[in-house]
């Protein structure tokens, strides 16, 4: 538990005080609709009606989803708010007893022209159905509620990642929801006395004498109205003009000109491009989206730059993995003499930036999640190359689990000539690695037991050989806390959700609790 | 976006419809607005949707997840065979249902998402999906540990001729239980079968 909050608490304060906002702002609307006198006579008609808060779209996919939980949980208390809040008017538009809230719901009836009415119900035969659908507030909000609906259905886990090109499409209602949301308030159907009549005549004052209004020598008159003026736009404005802008800007930069100087087909369906665009510079382990217009127009998907900042070509590895990924690769594996032509947009920046950060890295990557680290690799040999020794890190522990044999073959050629980098610069324990290989079978392993004592791996010719099987992560790490008591370890994962939970776990048991002896970090991308 | 399923998304999509519906209806019954009476109805159709929904569907191509717990309607679900293999059964299923719902402010939301789902359905039987239920698979025997493929089929090896003693003088030594034939064995064997 000490070691969760030691890794976690900058994400526990901001996220404690954005609820901590919502709280108070939703308890300040609500108390001022209770409380404020110009809500005297809206209350009588009514129960109190809240109002919906929401905040706008971040970078960060984890912060979007729970913004849009919220979103939800508030949009239901709104509508089931508003359920009731129709229904009083109902109510109180048919009532016939003579009470206060039937005189304020008969109020439109005479000075309709000046608008100073208070119940949006006119008349008693109109349902609140008929309401609903003529007023703005009420069509907008069916429409937008919709809109929700569908946005959270088709975003559900499960539909997103077997049919993202569904998820992403309809997604983009937002724009219809926040328009509507926009404008969902301009009606002005939540009414409150106008600060002119509140000085005339103060419920406190007249509300006991409502049957006397009428008369000429009363001190009280006919109370007036005017609609809350619409907000929601505040909050909508700023983070809106921001998305616009970035829409803006990524197509700007998905028109300049990419140039594929090379096309690599891998075994095991990887398809690597080497492409130059200019203006365009990258750091470790960044990624860029890319387009591909006579695929699809609309989609963008991320990819992990592989090649090194200090090449003077930036490329990706891609893996068929659904339909655009196929697509793309059928149509550079036909070989034509006019090769697709393809948009960038980045690069972006993720966690790899900080690898050279930590005295002590360890990089675990699984299957393809290896191509962060193949960029941080390439980048090692190339500061070595360039006896660039301003590197933070000491040590590298890397690990690559793969399943199959096939998608060896095009990291090898890399890891070979770092073998031989390092051998050469006499620093062999600079860079430590291990390869698992999860999908052996009997005759693999026959075959490994048999070349046990050559010197090289069989399958990858590697002077490491190939481990089979799962790491044993307890092991590793107490190897690495016991060799570096006193670092810094950042752990680095690129690889599914549960990796992710077992090395957490892992950081979190073999940190010591002491600060300044080892501590492990864990960081995770995924997209 | 060759490959999708449609259903897939129409049954999330009814889903959360049959929540919806159960949702207004209660809110609707407790309030006892006017008309509450839609909103019980609305309860009991929002109920039947969800049961009908809850259990996914098998993908066609790849895996598919769960939902939890999802096995014992399935099985009921199979019992009704084509009514609730066939999709456009569930599209005008759904599609009637949604219309009562619609007379009342706090349910016709859920008549609008149950309408969208059953249109979504109706898509997906016109490209001629189908329900086909996720069979638990069966339990694979436990194997004792990698090492042991088989259990050996000949006799482990013996020791040459000049080691081995004499029949007769096994025989007079009072070996136990040592059947003639073409195998002895110094110790009885017992097959374990695992």
């Amino acid at each position: 538990m000490g070691n969760w909050v030691v890794n976690h608490w900058f994400s526990v304060l901001f996220l404690a005080t954005w609820l901590g906002l919502n709280v108070f702002l939703f308890v300040h609307a609500f108390l001022s609709y209770e409380k404020a006198d110009k809500y005297y006579y809206t209350r009588e008609i009514l129960g109190f009606c809240r109002r919906t808060l929401r905040k706008q779209l971040d970078h960060n996919l984890t912060f979007h989803k729970l913004v849009a939980y919220m979103i939800c949980l508030h949009t239901a208390i709104h509508i089931i708010a508003h359920l009731f809040n129709f229904e009083h008017y109902s109510r109180s538009r048919q009532a016939t007893d003579g009470s206060l809230a039937s005189i304020l719901s008969t109020l439109s009836h005479q000075e309709k022209g000046e608008g100073s009415w208070l119940n949006p119900i006119q008349s008693p035969n109109m349902t609140v159905e008929y309401v609903t659908f003529t007023s703005i507030a009420g069509l907008t909000g069916v429409i937008i509620t919709i809109a929700l609906v569908l946005m959270v259905t088709s975003a559900m886990e499960f539909i997103r990642r077997s049919y993202f090109e569904v998820f992403w499409y309809t997604h983009h209602i937002f724009i219809i929801y926040f328009i509507g949301l926009g404008i969902h308030g301009t009606g002005g159907i939540v009414r409150g006395q106008t600060e002119e009549s509140l000085n005339e005549s103060h419920p406190h004052r007249c509300a006991e004498s409502f049957k006397h209004w009428d008369d000429h020598d009363s001190h009280c008159k006919h109370p007036r109205f005017e609609g809350l003026p619409a907000e929601s736009w505040k909050w909508i404005l700023a983070p809106g003009v921001l998305y616009i802008f970035e829409r803006i800007l990524r197509f700007y930069r998905s028109q300049q000109k990419v140039v594929i100087t090379k096309v690599v087909m891998h075994p095991s369906k990887v398809l690597e491009l080497q492409m130059n665009k200019r203006g365009f510079s990258m750091e470790v382990g960044q990624y860029i989206f890319v387009n591909c217009p006579s695929i699809s127009y609309l989609e963008w998907h991320p990819f992990t730059l592989t090649s090194a900042p200090e090449e003077d070509f930036f490329s990706i590895h891609i893996r068929a993995a659904g339909d655009w990924t196929e697509n793309l690769i059928r149509a550079f594996e036909r070989q034509q003499s006019q090769i697709p032509r393809i948009e960038v947009d980045g690069p972006f920046g993720t966690v790899s930036e900080d690898v050279f950060q930590y005295e002590v890295a360890v990089l675990v990557g699984a299957g393809i999640g290896v191509t962060p680290f193949a960029s941080i690799l390439k980048s090692i040999w190339y500061k070595f190359q360039r006896a660039d020794h301003n590197l933070k890190t000491q040590t590298i522990y890397f690990y690559w689990i793969c399943r199959e044999t096939g998608a060896f073959a095009w990291f090898n050629d890399l890891l070979a000539s770092l073998e031989r980098e390092m051998e050469e610069l006499g620093k062999v324990d600079f860079l430590n690695y291990r390869l698992f290989l999860t999908g052996w079978d009997s005759n693999i392993a026959g075959h490994a037991a048999l070349n046990f004592d050559k010197a090289t791996d069989i399958l990858t010719g590697l002077k490491q050989k190939t481990s089979f099987g799962r790491p044993m992560w307890d092991n590793e790490f107490s190897t690495i806390a016991n060799a570096h008591p006193r670092s810094v370890v950042g752990v680095f994962l690129c690889g599914p959700q549960t990796l992710a939970k077992s090395l957490s776990k892992r950081c979190h048991q073999y940190s010591s609790l002491d600060p300044r002896k080892v501590q492990f970090y864990f960081n995770k991308e995924n997209f | 976006m060759g490959q999708i399923e449609w259903a897939m998304w129409a049954n999330e999509q009814a889903l959360a419809s049959g929540l919806i519906l159960i949702m207004g209806g209660i809110v609707a019954t407790a309030g006892q607005f006017t008309k509450w009476y839609f909103g019980v109805y609305s309860i009991g159709a929002g109920v039947f949707v969800c049961l009908l929904e809850y259990p996914r569907g098998k993908r066609r191509k790849g895996s598919t997840m769960e939902r939890c717990g999802q096995k014992y309607m399935t099985k009921v679900l199979k019992v009704f065979g084509p009514l609730t293999r066939n999709y456009y059964i569930r599209a005008f299923l759904h599609l009637g249902l949604s219309v009562p719902a619609g007379f009342l402010l706090a349910t016709i939301l859920g008549t609008a998402c149950l309408a969208i789902a059953s249109s979504i359905y109706l898509l997906a039987a016109v490209r001629g999906e189908q329900w086909i239920p996720i069979e638990p698979k069966p339990k694979e025997r436990p194997q004792v540990g990698a090492t042991i493929k088989h259990p050996p089929s000949n006799p482990p090896p013996r020791p040459p001729a000049e080691a081995r003693k004499k029949p007769s003088e096994e025989e007079a030594a009072g070996a136990v239980g040592v059947s003639g034939g073409p195998q002895e064995n110094p110790v009885p064997v017992i097959d374990e079968v695992v």
